[in-house]
């Protein structure tokens, strides 16, 4: 049971990690990147294409991807996502889908459709704490998890930057008059957004083999931690992704693996059933008629 | 001669004339009448989502999940049951209009952005229960179907789908222009308006859920019917992401767009299927293309439309005017 929950929060952590890249992305830019999976699996296999070119040590290369990661949020940013900033919801949710789905193509051009492993971040033998097993690794993803989501509180709680991000995901026009760059506030957000779920993509990697796919049941679990979390709040996506991460670990021992999805997701309909808003989501006022 | 050639009931007569000959002037090709069924049975699928998503205003990723529930029902009430395809055919579509009320009922509350995600996880969720649910479904290795003895041919049951579809076309396009399609067009527009108005939106959006599912469903049983066996894997999460960019690059809120989009998107594997992955590249490509430069839908760039609908699909100005405006300020 305590090594069911515990490799659960593993999950939880990289579902976690996903989660609050999507929900920063969506509280500042009022947009859901269905292409976050996607952007983050291109990370990790640019991560794998610079170790295996032998010059980068795993560090070297996770750096590497990280930086990548920014740019390419940035790039998709200004190339494509600005240019509907103004359109319908609907719209640009087909448009990250398209983005999905091309990214998702070109991957599987460059890299090919067959799995391979990935290196992990911290070698070690797993060893035991309190009757529960735990690897190095692990450690390491809980501990970078609690980090970033620490510094994330922080930049967007106390910094200039989360102040322009607040404003700017409460009132665009307002935050233009008060002389916020919303641009260039809009790109920080993706590049962070994309930071995060690249993290999260390099800590799958081990776990699941690195293929073209591998990100998205991650994706899935990240939408319903994000739906648990009512979409807005960012401590309410980690600690989503951490209950998403052990119940559905919980499900799939004691009932089927396949199932994990399924009752995730009968979860959330259940908790949107009683709480349209989500967990942490406040009531919505409307804004405009 | 102007009025001829923007005359729409010349186009679609011709349209008609040549599926009908279809199968005679590709020489009675399987392979080419399964293309046009395919598409057929996602135009069907397309043309629900857009009475959903586009008039209606409810964005639904869960679609497939229908589809396949519809060639599920069928195939069980077919095959293991014994009935009839005319039982087995209205039994799909009653089926998934059900299961859409249960997806329904919360999904009336929910908006956006969650409504989204929790029709996601229907679509995603029903073809695990599809492989898990083993006394029933058959797991992995499916059901098989057989077609009824009058329509056992491929060319006979291609005629049974094509008049089908055409029926079905038909009846969305009336109830896209009644008094139903009006009360979604106006649930879409503003919801608080439309309960001003009179509308019972909870009830609205229930029966959208429903009519759109039952069709979707019917599409399902007929695809069932004419590949003769049902798989767990004919109806995934993509497709339903496929439905929602067929409705969005053909044009929302148009059934001509819909079944612009459900051609365009079957007939795009049938081209580029020679490269494993290509296919989704192209379709992404297309649709960033398509929401970069067409915002309102292939179906704008082509005069079937009429003019009433046009100004229907356009977005509402409000929202947009001001920052619009701010960002000219900025440029000057």
């Amino acid at each position: 049971m305590g090594q069911i929950v515990v490799s659960g929060l593993i999950f939880g952590c990289v579902y976690g990690l996903a989660a609050l890249g999507l929900v920063l992305i969506f509280r500042t830019t009022g947009l859901v990147n269905f292409a976050h999976g996607e952007m983050a699996m291109v990370s990790s296999f640019v991560a794998f294409t610079l170790l295996s070119s032998s010059e980068f040590s795993y560090y070297g290369a996770f750096l590497a991807a990280i930086a990548f990661s920014a740019l390419f949020g940035v790039v998709v940013f200004w190339v494509l996502i600005r240019h509907v900033s103004q359109a319908s919801h609907l719209n640009q949710l087909v448009m990250t889908l398209g983005v999905f789905l091309a990214v998702h193509g070109a991957a599987g051009l460059i890299w090919g459709h067959t799995p391979t492993s990935f290196p992990r971040a911290v070698e070690g033998k797993p060893f035991s704490i309190a009757g529960v097993f735990i690897t190095p690794n692990e450690i390491f993803v809980l501990v970078t998890t609690f980090i970033l989501s620490m510094i994330l509180f922080v930049l967007f709680r106390y910094t200039r930057v989360g102040l322009a991000m607040r404003a700017s995901s409460q009132d665009l026009i307002a935050a233009r008059l008060m002389g916020i760059n919303v641009n260039a506030v809009f790109l920080v957000t993706w590049a962070a957004g994309s930071v995060l779920g690249g993290i999260a993509g390099l800590l799958t990697a081990p776990f699941t083999f690195l293929g073209v796919s591998m990100m998205f049941n991650v994706l899935i679990m990240a939408f319903a931690a994000a739906v648990l979390a009512g979409f807005v709040s960012l401590p309410g996506a980690v600690i989503g992704g951490l209950m998403i991460g052990i119940f559905g670990n919980l499900v799939s021992y004691y009932w089927a693996p396949e199932m994990a999805l399924v009752c995730t997701f009968a979860l959330i309909v259940i908790v949107l059933y009683i709480r349209p808003q989500g967990i942490f989501g406040e009531a919505q006022t409307m804004k405009k008629v | 001669m102007k009025r001829i050639f923007f005359d729409r009931r010349l186009y679609v007569s011709l349209l008609v004339v040549l599926l009908l000959t279809f199968p005679f002037l590709m020489g009675q090709s399987s392979y080419f009448m399964g293309l046009v069924v395919t598409m057929a049975i996602y135009a069907i699928a397309a043309m629900s989502l857009n009475l959903l998503t586009g008039y209606g205003g409810q964005v639904s990723i869960g679609q497939g999940g229908f589809l396949m529930m519809g060639t599920y029902s069928t195939g069980i009430i077919s095959s293991t049951l014994g009935f009839p395809i005319w039982v087995a055919l209205p039994a799909a579509g009653v089926i998934a209009a059900l299961v859409s009320l249960v997806i329904g009922l919360p999904a009336v509350r929910l908006k956006g952005h969650f409504l989204a995600v929790a029709t996601l996880g229907f679509g995603l969720c029903i073809p695990e229960i599809a492989l898990n649910w083993k006394s029933v479904t058959g797991g992995y290795s499916g059901l098989p179907l057989m077609r009824p003895e009058w329509a056992s041919s491929d060319l006979a049951f291609f005629y049974v789908i094509l008049v089908l579809t055409f029926l079905v076309t038909w009846m969305l396009m009336n109830i896209a222009n009644s008094r139903l399609g009006r009360a979604f067009l106006a649930i879409r527009d503003s919801e608080i308006a439309a309960a001003a108005t009179g509308i019972n939106v909870a009830g609205y959006k229930t029966i959208m859920f429903m009519i759109s599912a039952f069709f979707t469903g019917l599409a399902g049983g007929l695809y069932a019917y004419w590949v003769q066996y049902i798989s767990p894997n004919d109806f995934t999460i993509m497709a339903s992401f496929f439905l929602l960019a067929m409705i969005v690059v053909g044009g929302l809120a148009s059934i001509w767009g819909a079944i612009l989009g459900a051609v365009l998107f079957t007939g795009i594997p049938h081209f580029s299927d020679a490269y494993v992955g290509v296919t989704n590249l192209v379709i992404g490509v297309a649709v960033v293309l398509v929401i970069l430069f067409r915002p309102a839908g292939l179906v704008s760039l082509v005069g079937l439309i009429k003019p009433g609908e046009k100004q229907r699909s356009r977005k509402k100005p409000t929202e947009e005017l001001p920052v619009r405006s701010l960002e000219e300020a900025d440029n000057a």
